[in-house]
């Protein structure tokens, strides 16, 4: 048996649930890049519950990463069905981690860009209707965006870098 | 109903067969090139040094000089089978301490005056070393740590199939250079570089320089070694790496071959084993074990490269055939026999070999060393590949338990799984 995973990861690696992109999406969280390997795309469609509160009618995701990054896209999904915005807002990296069970320590930032991506499509969704959007989802915008550019600096002349110092050395 | 239907026994239910346990151990093995089990009659020429033949090959009563005369003997066996000299190879504990005793000792022995007494900061000042940029990690990491310690390091560039130009080499050697390491066959994308050449090309441009000393050449065979005929004479090797553990042998021992007369000093200092090059108790179980398994390599070479040449081409004809937005990896023919090396569009390796592994076959997505780093392959970034592309790597490296039948599994497995997790991808349209 394998025993890299834990089990509950290895579930939604075998079938993920709600796969594949929606085509009427009120947000759409993108996070991650291609350099680094991974890449998640959450849709979310936003609905109103009985009390007239805004939730989390449905939610897909496209990834393009490793097994953990797969399966917590699917996990978050299920998560955040039928949950309230404010409820979803308040789900943390350390909630899905503790689902997730047993995670490499290499991989732990792989398993954390679903929560990136649920609050990206939230703010997306929010900022798209012109609503309030609360103080901590900016600042968690705000820091994820920050990330993306460094990431996107560092590998920016990364390639071309290594290619340039072999051929120089070899002349 | 999914699970059984889809998916096959995992590999804990299936059971070994008592008479060959190598062969079904687990689902399908398809990873040969990060290790390979060790063979049954390995297992038994190793079993007397155990117990019975347990002696100190340093000791001077019976015990001792029968697990010495053993030793010896397996020197013999080795040598004999790459055309050397049994006072030229030398027992190491794995092919990463050969490399790095061949890169360090080779560095350490030929250093410029000027270092040998206070470290030099000036860059070049200990000399000059070559390598590619496909090399296996230890000898990355070596060549980088000489770098810290004032050597030059020059990391030749490779073309799109991996292979190094022996003209490159001829024209990156200058007058300061001491050692030339250029892996023979890659772990990763398995291509065969063109070592009599280069070693050729090495020998004849020292001439024309009027060199005092030799450029010495090293080559790292762990992947080739026992695969493809090697010859150390004919190819002008002075030092070659070459691993137990890749031909059906146990882990723990390893060889250089170190060309007499090659000035070299030791890593490990002590009680003086092993021509004073690697002080350490002898490993005897282990190197008994790695000279009956290149003697078994040796006898079916020929048979073997040519049944998984066939295995391979039918399998990079059927994958490419198959799946659509899939390349290979590597030389189409320059390769070795029992690697393939593919990327897919649009999906990520990692998540590739677990769904291979629930289907019970185990591929790797390139040398197992780098599977915990989240860094694209440095040797598919080198052949040009863009990171997205290296990332969807998969490496399939089969031996000498792999059926036609196996190819014909993951023939039938593999596109279902690509199929798989496109649909899940972003980028598929």
């Amino acid at each position: 048996m394998n025993t890299l995973y834990s089990k509950e990861i290895m579930k939604h690696f075998r079938k993920p649930r709600n796969v594949g992109k929606m085509k009427k999406y009120d947000g759409l969280g993108k996070v991650g890049n291609l350099l680094c390997g991974d890449i998640l795309w959450l849709y979310i469609k936003v609905g109103k519950n009985k009390q007239g509160k805004e939730i989390i009618k449905k939610a897909s995701f496209s990834t393009y990463g490793c097994t953990i990054a797969i399966a917590n896209s699917s996990l978050i999904t299920t998560i955040v069905k039928g949950k309230t915005l404010e409820e979803a807002m308040k789900i943390t990296k350390e909630d899905l981690l503790k689902r997730l069970g047993k995670v490499p320590l290499f991989k732990i930032h792989c398993s954390l860009l679903a929560a990136d991506a649920l609050s990206e499509a939230i703010y997306d969704y929010l900022s798209k209707n012109k609503k309030e959007i609360p103080q901590e989802l900016k600042e968690r915008h705000l820091r994820i965006k920050k990330e993306k550019e460094k990431i996107e600096k560092r590998y920016k002349d990364w390639r071309p870098k290594i290619q340039e110092r072999m051929y120089k050395k070899t002349k | 109903m999914f699970k059984k239907k889809i998916y096959p026994a995992p590999y804990s239910k299936i059971k070994n067969n008592s008479d060959k346990n190598t062969k079904k151990r687990c689902g399908v093995y398809l990873d040969y090139a990060s290790t390979t089990p060790t063979d049954e009659r390995v297992i038994k020429a190793m079993a007397p040094y155990f117990k019975e033949k347990f002696g100190n090959t340093m000791s001077l009563h019976g015990f001792g000089q029968e697990a010495k005369e053993a030793l010896e003997k397996s020197r013999e066996g080795v040598a004999n089978l790459m055309g050397a000299k049994a006072s030229e190879v030398i027992f190491t504990s794995s092919a990463t301490e050969s490399n790095n005793l061949a890169l360090k000792g080779i560095a350490l022995a030929r250093r410029s005056p000027c270092l040998a007494g206070a470290p030099a900061k000036r860059v070049g000042g200990g000399g000059h070393v070559i390598i590619s940029s496909i090399e296996h990690a230890c000898v990355m990491e070596s060549a980088k740590w000489l770098e810290n310690q004032g050597f030059e390091i020059t990391r030749l560039k490779v073309d799109q199939y991996g292979l190094v130009n022996p003209d490159d080499v001829r024209k990156a050697i200058k007058k300061e250079t001491i050692l030339v390491s250029i892996i023979h066959a890659n772990n990763e994308i398995g291509t065969i570089q063109p070592i009599r050449e280069i070693g050729e090309v090495i020998r004849k441009k020292s001439e024309i320089l009027n060199l005092k000393s030799k450029i010495y050449f090293h080559t790292d065979a762990a992947q080739s070694f026992g695969k493809i005929p090697i010859d150390v004479n004919k190819m002008n090797i002075d030092l070659l790496t070459a691993s137990s553990h890749k031909m059906y042998g146990p882990k723990g021992a390893a060889l250089l071959f170190v060309k007499s007369g090659t000035k070299i000093e030791p890593l490990l200092h002590g009680g003086g084993h092993e021509f004073g090059l690697r002080s350490s108790t002898v490993n005897v179980p282990a190197i008994v074990g790695f000279a009956e398994a290149c003697r078994i390599c040796q006898k079916e070479l020929r048979q073997e490269s040519k049944r998984l040449s066939i295995l391979r081409d039918k399998l990079i004809k059927g994958v490419l055939s198959k799946i659509g937005g899939a390349h290979l990896n590597g030389h189409p023919k320059k390769r070795l026999p029992n690697n393939v090396n593919f990327s897919f569009d649009f999906i990520e390796g990692e998540s590739l070999v677990i769904q291979f592994d629930l289907h019970g076959i185990a591929a790797s997505t390139g040398s197992a060393c780098s599977s915990a780093t989240l860094e694209p392959s440095h040797v598919l970034l080198a052949i040009g590949l863009k990171p997205q592309e290296a990332h969807g790597s998969l490496r399939l490296s089969f031996g000498r338990w792999t059926k036609e039948k196996n190819i014909d599994y993951v023939l039938e497995v593999l596109p279902k799984v690509v199929k798989k997790l496109r649909k899940i991808s972003p980028f598929k349209k």
